[in-house]
């Protein structure tokens, strides 16, 4: 694909190709996402392999919906949330709301954040992981109606803390280059 | 296409997360009112994604495999070392056993004891955890046309590993005996008493109710077959007590590694499984 820079003014014309690519690019974040969340489920043999695919999703929820929030809408982390659920055998709708809520609260954050550096984006991250697997406990606790292991929701947070920087990366680069359908 | 004015179009997109948010409490009541629906939907997404799986498990096994054969290297001596002992240890077992099952054999003879049935079972291959956060199951790639049925008994190289709780076309989920939600009523062999093994999300289940005397440190433990479709006396695991005196159950098989596994098909009070060949071993 030929690159052209985000100049103003004079653009081409929106031929197929054209459109198909910002069609592509726009709808990076979320495949990307769905993607990754099959993949986490794959038989590694990887010991507490099961809290990867929350963790990814969380990541990834925060990442676009802080800086390219068209590239990741609402009923995109809805589905996100159903399909999570449904592959890690969590109760219907638990995994939706977290992701939902971690959604909302970074739409919120947003103006002040996403001009911040890496550190502080990511320590603002830490708690928002925290958050999203407290709620995560609770939800699970609350529709089978009996008290959980703290263990796994600690863990959950820690992991999800801790894969930030290996996917905000990737995902930044692709933020600049692949997800981005000013470039088409 | 229809074109919305500017206003009226950032209204509805402040309306989409309000919105979604009720939807998702729906499918929460959804969830919790119709247990069909969200089972028939893991079913389905399991169905599609066991074959994908099971494809990829052949070269990820053998990558898994390399780097275990690397890192086994290192520790090759001190292996042999501890398989040595444990060869010499298990002669003394197997020379043990084969007199106590001669002697076995006789005593039933002299009895005239009415043998119980031999498990039917079939084969499947693990494709996939199918735990999640909160509960400890595995997926199962049955293929088209299985006999596989709700509640049936899984087991691995003879010992039980849990129960087959959603069954999909082309796959089964079974539950694990360590999951929280795993009741399976037992008996301790040295005792005679009967328990139950309750599953904690943890590395091993524990026993709860026991009936006369404590369960003993070391007991061996097996299915009690008082409850539909499990065969009494498959062997689970051994007693060990925690620091805190919680009699533990330490399951003969290694759950956190299992390949293939045995879906046991026909029981003592299970409804008979038709099998392609008809009776099958008695």
């Amino acid at each position: 694909m030929v690159e052209l820079g985000p100049a103003p003014g004079i653009r081409p014309r929106p031929s197929l190709w054209r459109r198909l690519d910002s069609l592509a690019r726009a709808a990076f974040p979320v495949v990307c996402t769905v993607l990754l969340l099959l993949l986490c489920n794959a038989p590694f043999g990887i010991p507490d392999q099961t809290t990867l695919a929350p963790a990814v999703a969380v990541v990834s929820v925060f990442f676009w919906t802080l800086f390219r929030p068209a590239a990741m809408p609402a009923l995109a982390v809805f589905g996100i949330g159903l399909l999570l659920d449904l592959l890690g055998w969590l109760p219907l709708g638990a995994g939706v709301l977290t992701l939902l809520t971690v959604h909302a609260v970074c739409l919120r954050l947003r103006r002040g954040l996403a001009r911040q550096g890496f550190l502080i984006i990511w320590a603002m991250f830490a708690a928002i992981a925290a958050g999203a697997a407290a709620l995560t406990w609770l939800l699970v606790g609350l529709l089978e109606l009996r008290l959980l292991p703290m263990a796994p929701a600690l863990f959950q947070a820690l992991l999800t803390t801790s894969l930030y920087p290996a996917l905000a990366i990737p995902f930044a680069l692709a933020h600049r280059e692949l997800a981005a359908p000013e470039q088409a | 296409m229809i074109r919305l004015s500017l206003p009226l179009r950032q209204a509805l997109a402040k309306l989409t997360l309000p919105v979604l948010f009720a939807v998702s409490f729906g499918v929460v009541l959804l969830g919790r009112l119709d247990v069909q629906v969200g089972e028939r939907a893991r079913s389905s997404l399991a169905d599609a994604l066991a074959p994908v799986y099971a494809a990829m498990a052949g070269p990820l096994g053998a990558v898994r495999a390399g780097l275990g054969g690397m890192t086994g290297v290192f520790s090759a001596e001190t292996e042999n070392a501890r398989l040595a002992a444990e060869i010499t240890r298990l002669r003394h077992w197997q020379a043990v056993a084969l007199a106590l099952a001669a002697q076995n054999r006789s005593l039933k003879a002299a009895l005239h004891w009415v043998p119980s049935p031999a498990p039917e079972f079939v084969t499947a291959r693990v494709v996939a955890d199918a735990g999640g956060l909160y509960a400890r199951a595995m997926l199962l790639s049955t293929g088209p046309n299985h006999f596989v049925r709700k509640n049936q008994i899984v087991l691995s190289d003879g010992s039980l590993v849990g129960r087959i709780t959603e069954i999909g076309s082309r796959s089964a989920r079974v539950l694990l005996i360590t999951d929280l939600n795993s009741r399976l009523p037992v008996l301790l062999v040295g005792g005679h008493g009967r328990a139950i093994l309750a599953g904690t999300n943890g590395p091993r289940p524990r026993l709860i109710f026991w009936s006369g005397t404590a369960p003993r440190e070391g007991e061996q433990v097996v299915t009690a077959g008082i409850a539909a479709g499990i065969p009494p006396d498959l062997p689970i695991g051994v007693v060990h007590y925690t620091a805190h005196h919680i009699p533990e159950i330490v399951p003969n098989a290694d759950l956190d590694r299992l390949d293939t596994v045995q879906i046991v098909s026909g029981g003592v009070d299970a409804p008979a499984v038709s099998t392609p060949s008809g009776a099958g071993p008695g």
